[in-house]
C-alpha cells in the first residue's frame, strides 16, 4: 500500500478547472518530484494534500486513512510536514523558537499545566529541545540559534523551515519549491541534504520544483502535470524523454527540457 | 508586535546562573515587600492600585501582545471580576480569598464566550466588538433587573479583610501584601505560559496563521482559550481592586478603563511581561504627576508626557530593557 494516494482529484476555482482529475502515489521512503510549467496545477495539488484546499472531487489517502476532509492543523499529527514556497517563518521569534514551534503537535501540555510549569510539561519541553538541538546541528544552524530568524539570509531561512518541519518527525515531507531563490552552490547542498534527510529520517518527500536538474537528480519518481492533468509519470529518465513533457515545456519543437 | 522579549536561548539559560537568579529573586521580594513598611497609608494605597493595574495590563498583554487579538474592552472583564467579588462579599459574607477563584472562573467563562466571535472577526472588527462590550457593561450593571445584586448606581460597599493570625500589620499593609502575592503568582504563571509550547503557539498564530496551522496548531481552540486566560487575569485584578477600594460602582468601570489598560500595555511594551508591571505603574502615577503640574489641564500634560514617552521609547519600557540587555551582552567578553 502506498504511503500517499492521490485519486482523481479535481479542483475548480469558480468556472476554472485548476486540477482536472490527477492521480499518483508516493511510496514509503520515496522522493517524488512534481513538475510542470507555470499554471500546470502543481501548487494547487500540493495545497490539497496539505489541506489548504479541499478537492471538489476525488480522494486523498495517507497511510491508508482518508484525509480528504481532514482539517489543516491535523495534517502534521498524521505525519505530513511541509515547507512553504515564499517562507512562512514566525518573524518575531528566534531560529531556536521557530524550530521548537514545529514540535507543537507532539506536545500535550495545555494552558493550565503550562502556566503551572508542571513536571510533565518540563519533561516534554526538554525532549523537544533535545530534538531541536539535533536538527540545528544537522542543518548547520547552531551558530545562529539565538538570532532573530528575520536577520538571516534567505537560504538559511529555508533551512530553518526544514528544521521546523523535521522536528515533528513526518512520514511525508511536502516541499514547495525548496530551490527557489537559491544560488547554484546552495542548490547542490540542498540536493545532498534531501537525500540525507530521506536516509536519516526514513521519510518520503514530495517535491514541487521548477529547478529541473534538482528534481532529476534526487527523485526516484517524477510526475509531470500540464493544464491540470498528469501527462507523464515514471523515473526521471523516462519523464525527461517523454514527448508530452517535451512538448509541454518547449512547445512543439525538439530538444530536452531544462530549468524553467 | 516586534521582537519577542525574554527569549530562552538554546541552552535554556535565561537570566544566567542559578546563584544570579536566586539573588535577583531575593532582591525582588525585598523590593516588593519593603514599601508596605516604608510608605504612608495613601501612598501605599496608590502603589496597591498600581500593582493591580499592572496585573490587569498583563491580562490584556496575553491576548493582544502575545496572540495579536486587539481588545479594546478589557475593562469589562475588570468590572466583572470586581462585581463577582463585591457581590459574594456583601450579599453572602464570603471571605475575600474565597471570592478570588470564583471571580477568576467567571471571568474566564465570560472571556471564553467573547472569544467565540473573536474567531470570526479579525483585527479592527474585533477591536470594535470588544469596545462595544466595554461600553455596554456599566449600563448592564446599572440595569434595574440586576439592581438587587449590583446595588445599581449606588454600587456596593465592602470592607478590607483584617490581617489573619493577629499579624502586626494594618489592613492597608495586609491588603498591599495580599495584592502583591496574588499578582506575583499570576506573573509567574504567565511567564511560564509564554515560555511554553502554548506561548510559542500564541505568538506563532500572531506572526503567521497559515504556518501555525501547518505546525498542528488549532487556531480556533487556541484563540478562544487565550481570550479566557487573558480575561481571567484581568478579572482577578478587578476582584483585587474591589477590595482595595472597598467600593464598586458602575461609573468606576467606564470605557476609559479599557483604554487605560491599552495605554499601559503599549507604554510598558507589547508582548512583555516585565513591561506590564511598568505599564501599571505608569497609568496610575503619571496622571497624578500631570495633575500636580497643572490642575487646570492635567489631560493635556498627560498627553504630552505620553507622546514624549512613546517618542523617546518607541518599544515601550520593555524596548528600553531589551536595548540595555543587548548592550550588556555585547560588552561581555
Amino acid at each position: 500500500m502506498a504511503l500517499l494516494e492521490v485519486q482523481d482529484i479535481v479542483i475548480r476555482f469558480g468556472g476554472v478547472v485548476a486540477v482536472g482529475g490527477v492521480s499518483f502515489t508516493v511510496e514509503d521512503g520515496q522522493i517524488c518530484g512534481l513538475i510542470g510549467p507555470n499554471g500546470a496545477g502543481k501548487t494547487t495539488t500540493f495545497n490539497c494534500i496539505s489541506g489548504i484546499y479541499r478537492p471538489n472531487e476525488g480522494r486523498i489517502r495517507f497511510a491508508g486513512q482518508d484525509i480528504t476532509a481532514a482539517p489543516r492543523h491535523a495534517m502534521v499529527g498524521l505525519g505530513i510536514g511541509r515547507t512553504f514556497q515564499n517562507l512562512a517563518l514566525f518573524r518575531s521569534m528566534s531560529v531556536w523558537e521557530n524550530v521548537l514551534t514545529g514540535a507543537h503537535a507532539d506536545g500535550r501540555a495545555g494552558f493550565i499545566a503550562s502556566a503551572l510549569a508542571a513536571p510533565a510539561v518540563r519533561a516534554e519541553a526538554r525532549a523537544a529541545e533535545a530534538r531541536a538541538r539535533e536538527l540545528l546541528t544537522l542543518l548547520d544552524l547552531e551558530k545562529v540559534a539565538g538570532q532573530p530568524v528575520s536577520a538571516l539570509p534567505f537560504g538559511w531561512q529555508k533551512r530553518v523551515e526544514m528544521a521546523r518541519a523535521l522536528i515533528a518527525r513526518p512520514k511525508l515531507l511536502l516541499l514547495d519549491e525548496p530551490a527557489g531563490g537559491l544560488n547554484h552552490g546552495e542548490v547542490d547542498e540542498l540536493a545532498e541534504l534531501l537525500v540525507r534527510i530521506r536516509r536519516e529520517f526514513a521519510l518520503a518527500i514530495l517535491l514541487v520544483e521548477h529547478h529541473m536538474s534538482l528534481v532529476m537528480r534526487v527523485s526516484d519518481k517524477v510526475v509531470a502535470l500540464d493544464f491540470g492533468r498528469k501527462i507523464a509519470e515514471g523515473t526521471p529518465a523516462e519523464v525527461r524523454a517523454d514527448p508530452e513533457v517535451i512538448r509541454a515545456y518547449l512547445g512543439d519543437g525538439q530538444g530536452t527540457p531544462h530549468a524553467a | 508586535m516586534t521582537r519577542m522579549d525574554e527569549s530562552l536561548g538554546p541552552s535554556g539559560a535565561a537570566g544566567g546562573s542559578r546563584a544570579w537568579r536566586a539573588t535577583l529573586l531575593t532582591l525582588g521580594i525585598f523590593a516588593a515587600v519593603a514599601p508596605a513598611f516604608l510608605l504612608e497609608s495613601f501612598q501605599l494605597f496608590q502603589l496597591t492600585m498600581a500593582v493591580i493595574m499592572a496585573l490587569a495590563v498583563l491580562g490584556l498583554n496575553i491576548v493582544t501582545g502575545y496572540n495579536g487579538q486587539i481588545s479594546l474592552g478589557h475593562g469589562a472583564f475588570f468590572a466583572v471580576g470586581a462585581y463577582v467579588t463585591a457581590i459574594l462579599m456583601s450579599h453572602f459574607d464570603w471571605s475575600f480569598w474565597a471570592t478570588l477563584p470564583v471571580a477568576a472562573l467567571v471571568c474566564a467563562a465570560v472571556g471564553y464566550g467573547v472569544g467565540f466571535p473573536a474567531l470570526r472577526l479579525g483585527g479592527l472588527y474585533l477591536a470594535l466588538t470588544t469596545f462595544s462590550l466595554a461600553v455596554a457593561v456599566p449600563q448592564i450593571l446599572k440595569h434595574k433587573a440586576l439592581e438587587d445584586w449590583t446595588g445599581g448606581v449606588q454600587g456596593l460597599f465592602l470592607v478590607k479583610p483584617d490581617p489573619p493570625f493577629g499579624l502586626a500589620v494594618t489592613p492597608d499593609q495586609w491588603m498591599y501584601l495580599s495584592v502583591v502575592a496574588v499578582a506575583a503568582l499570576c506573573f509567574w504563571g504567565t511567564w511560564n505560559l509564554v515560555h511554553s509550547r502554548i506561548g510559542r503557539a500564541l505568538m506563532a498564530i500572531r506572526d503567521n496563521p497559515t504556518a501555525a496551522q501547518a505546525m498542528g496548531m488549532d487556531i480556533s481552540a487556541l484563540k478562544t482559550k487565550t481570550f479566557a486566560a487573558s480575561a481571567m487575569v484581568t478579572g482577578i485584578a478587578g476582584a483585587l481592586s474591589a477590595v482595595a477600594i472597598e467600593f464598586v460602582a458602575p461609573d468606576s468601570f467606564t470605557f476609559g478603563v479599557s483604554i487605560t489598560l491599552f495605554v499601559g500595555m503599549v507604554v510598558g511594551g507589547v508582548a512583555s511581561i516585565l513591561g506590564s508591571l511598568f505599564g501599571g505603574l505608569f497609568v496610575l502615577f503619571v496622571p497624578n504627576i500631570a495633575e500636580a503640574i497643572s490642575k487646570a489641564a492635567p489631560g493635556v500634560i498627560y498627553g504630552v508626557i505620553l507622546i514624549l514617552f512613546l517618542f523617546l521609547l518607541p518599544g515601550g519600557f520593555a524596548g528600553l530593557l531589551r536595548q540595555i540587555a543587548a548592550r550588556l551582552t555585547r560588552r561581555r567578553p
